[in-house]
């Protein structure tokens, strides 16, 4: 406790050092969360956890919390190529390496942004959607 | 932007109003209140599958695995061992003894109307959509392979080792099954499963997709109109993929 006092006063006394102490966190793109960063910070792994469910569960893609779209915003660059989670600069290993706390999403899900990705629905127009392959089939029937 | 911090309250509104929602008869639901007929995500009204056409089905083409292996990055870091590697869909020739007649067809995951993998899985990894879409939860998977040992199809892999470099659509990962999604997320989004554009671009469109609840898609037109068969059809699973002229 008398520690943690000292090293916080050393903090307070010093802030040329709080570079050294606190992560640094890359800056990110795009409009600020209206949430407010002390919102997104307690709660980004329950929104993301709570969304996973009704996706893969339920279906539901057109969700409000998903990985993809934090890389939208936070994804870090190095030479013109986005890093990986085994890079330390992730921008994920930032604070968790920081915090000490492991994170398991990137075993199985990418830590890159993707363009690969549909985000909206197909419309029928598109050779590969639903809509314009069965009307395909009908038509080869006949 | 919309703040989610403040959606908790219209969230359990809307998951109530979908409770609410009573289906009268296939295609007529009745809505109790501030319900919305064209509900997202996975539809229980539709059951999406596949008729496979042997017949159609050309011995030395393999379109359908390239798509399926491409789409949702599986296949890429293989041994040569196919009892360890994965397989989300695989070319299977048969010969009958008596005449010599061979005939080629896919084979991936038959998203059974009572799967067994479901049935034996002991963390509830295993699961069925609302539209009958078979799947795995790797979030609560722990990879102890019951459900390999149930499917009567060998229709599952287990990841063996660490993966990199994922399919943002298929996320896959060491220590868990995995098998065909029926491209979910392709069908989520109203686009047809990556076998089904293969094999169409490949010219022999021997892989008719659609909802077979729907007595009306080409799908259950051509089920009613000619024979077909569901693989194992004696265990009564009730197989969303079914095969003709095998």
């Amino acid at each position: 406790m008398i520690m943690r006092i000292a090293l916080l006063l050393a903090c307070l006394a010093a802030p040329v050092w709080a570079g050294d102490l606190m992560p640094a966190i890359p800056v990110a793109t795009g409009d600020p969360h209206p949430e407010g960063n002390d919102y997104m910070r307690r709660n980004h792994m329950e929104m993301m956890k709570h969304d996973r469910d009704l996706t893969l569960r339920e279906g539901d893609r057109d969700i409000g919390a998903s990985l993809g779209q934090c890389f939208d915003c936070h994804a870090v660059e190095v030479a013109g190529e986005p890093v990986g989670y085994d890079n330390e600069q992730h921008f994920c290993r930032t604070c968790h390496d920081y915090a000490a706390v492991k994170v398991d999403c990137f075993m199985c899900h990418t830590s890159k942004p993707s363009t690969d990705i549909h985000r909206t629905m197909a419309t029928a127009d598109e050779p590969n959607s639903i809509a314009a392959y069965l009307t395909r089939v009908e038509g080869a029937e006949q | 932007m919309t703040n989610r911090a403040e959606l908790t309250r219209r969230d359990i509104l809307k998951s109530g109003a979908a409770v609410a929602s009573l289906t009268l008869a296939s295609g007529v639901t009745l809505m109790a209140f501030g319900g919305s007929a064209d509900a997202k995500g996975a539809d229980a009204g539709k059951r999406w599958g596949l008729l496979i056409d042997a017949g159609k089905c050309d011995a030395d083409c393999s379109d359908c695995v390239t798509a399926c292996s491409t789409e949702n990055g599986w296949g890429h870091g293989d041994h040569g061992s196919p009892e360890t590697d994965p397989a989300w869909i695989r070319k299977v020739t048969l010969k009958e003894q008596s005449t010599g007649r061979t005939v080629s067809a896919p084979i991936m995951c038959q998203h059974c109307e009572a799967p067994p993998c479901v049935d034996v899985c002991p963390t509830g990894a295993s699961m069925q959509r609302p539209d009958g879409v078979v799947l795995v939860d790797k979030h609560i998977c722990i990879g102890c392979r019951y459900c390999m040992m149930a499917c009567p199809f060998k229709a599952r892999s287990f990841v063996h080792e660490p993966v990199a470099d994922q399919k943002v659509n298929a996320p896959r990962g060491n220590g868990t099954v995995e098998s065909c999604t029926l491209c979910v997320h392709r069908v989520d989004k109203g686009r047809i499963p990556a076998c089904v554009e293969a094999c169409e671009q490949a010219g022999h469109s021997a892989i008719l997709f659609g909802d077979l609840n729907d007595p009306d898609s080409p799908i259950s037109k051509a089920l009613e109109q000619y024979p077909s068969i569901a693989l194992r059809d004696d265990l009564g699973l009730n197989p969303a993929v079914r095969y003709q002229n095998m």
